[in-house]
């Protein structure tokens, strides 16, 4: 078979350029490789090997992304090349969205194989990682050598048209595609190992990673709590008797806005919850239960908060996605603000 | 829903159950609830009985509300 023939992008400093004063260089396409490129073909032997490389500054690109795009396009396409790598470019973010771009554009017109590299944190990662294989690098260049060690043997599947394994057996960030494959010992005994790591504070690896969240400065504190109008929400399904809007029971497409002027209680002759995913009895019984709206009168009254006000937003958080989430409390947080609540007590259960 | 509350300029308290969740979530003002199927109230009392925890529940969230917090907290109720 012949050898496989590889072009790699890299940036200014791995070209040996420069660093951020030579960041606005354009690109350009030399016959050869860096050091990069070296340690690569090094590791392929006589299996492939990198004839061309393409070297663009990282600011010129994040500045001129489809000019800069279209002129590597046509260098790429000009070597003839079998396949496309691009980096790894570690924790760079320009560097990262810039391999990420380049390697997702080649793939998609050129119809060639293509891999880059970089740390999971990059923002080319988050970008690009359900298009192209990303592998997973250490968060700055002394982690070179680990890269080179896995981007190698899978930058060789690639261009064979091989099976790829799972991301955990491969190295490259999940792209959300699942692999099946059987692991040497049971679930029980996986399970008791871990549990054992951990309470000797021992490293191991969860089989079910929970999604990263992002986080929220909090706003600061109300002064005067009895000037202030209070909104209740809630993702445990409060609704009006019957369910008119019906709000689903589980992965809810929606969320009601219900008006409370003059409910005193949530008594359940007039309310319930559509929720599905826990005994709907109690709240059911006594709405109150999950949406405090009694004694949030009583403290109205008191002078303790200003006012209750006079809409409630709720959904049924059981099985619904974040996306749906985020877009229903974006929504209604704006109708709140324009009414002129100042603060919001959200119940959950 | 209660991050893109905050996000929008709202001071939010969660009243939840599972706290670990909220904490996970990145709710920044966290009062713990009942429990899942009654977060505010608990079929076991009276009626007086319940709404006293309710309260203590409200207040304390109010209570949170009322306060600056730099980072993600937990309020505990005192029934």
């Amino acid at each position: 078979m012949a050898k496989i023939k590889v072009v790699h992008y890299v940036n200014q400093f791995y070209a040996g350029i420069g660093g951020e004063e030579k960041a606005d260089i354009t690109p350009e396409l030399r016959v050869g490789t860096v050091p990069a490129g070296d340690a690569l073909n090094k590791a392929w032997g006589e299996e492939a090997e990198i004839t061309h490389t393409i070297i663009c500054g990282d600011s010129y690109f994040g500045e001129n992304m489809d000019k800069a795009s279209a002129e590597i396009m046509e260098m790429v396409k000009s070597t003839g090349a079998d396949m496309f790598i691009a980096g790894p470019a570690f924790n760079a973010g320009r560097y990262g969205v810039a391999c990420g771009t380049i390697a997702t554009n080649v793939k998609n017109t050129l119809g060639i194989p293509v891999l880059t590299g970089m740390y999971v944190e990059n923002p080319g990662a988050d970008m690009y990682k359900t298009q192209i294989y990303i592998v997973a690098t250490k968060d700055s260049g002394a982690g070179m050598r680990d890269a080179i060690k896995k981007m190698a043997p899978l930058a060789l599947k690639l261009a064979r048209g091989e099976k790829i394994e799972a991301s955990c057996v491969e190295g490259y960030i999940p792209n959300g595609v699942r692999v099946n494959l059987f692991e040497k010992e049971c679930g029980a005994a996986r399970a008791v190992k871990m549990l054992i790591a951990k309470l000797n504070d021992k490293p191991f690896v969860t089989e079910f990673p929970m999604p990263d969240f992002d986080r929220v400065e909090p706003n600061p504190a109300v002064l005067d709590m009895s000037k202030a109008t209070v909104a209740l929400c809630t993702s445990g399904g409060s609704v009006p008797k019957g369910n008119p809007d019906r709000i689903e029971s589980s992965s809810a497409s929606h969320y009601g806005e219900y008006d409370i002027t003059g409910v005193m209680s949530m008594d359940g002759d007039h309310w319930e919850t559509a929720h599905g995913g826990y005994d709907p009895v109690y709240v059911n019984e006594d709405g109150n239960r999950c949406l405090p709206v009694d004694v949030l009168r009583e403290m109205e009254a008191s002078g303790r908060i200003g006012k209750l006000h006079n809409k409630f937003y709720t959904t049924v958080g059981n099985g619904t996605a974040v996306l749906s989430s985020k877009a229903f409390a974006e929504e209604y947080a704006q109708k709140m603000i324009n009414d002129g609540v100042d603060c919001v007590i959200m119940t959950s259960t | 829903m209660v991050k893109e509350i905050e996000r929008a300029g709202l001071p939010v308290v969660h009243i939840c159950t599972v706290t670990p969740i909220s904490m996970t979530v990145g709710a920044n003002r966290i009062v713990p609830a009942i429990a899942i199927p009654h977060p505010l109230g608990n079929p076991a009392l009276d009626l007086e009985g319940e709404k006293h925890i309710r309260r203590c529940i409200v207040e304390t969230a109010l209570k949170a509300l009322e306060t600056e917090v730099d980072d993600q907290t937990i309020f505990d109720v005192k029934y």
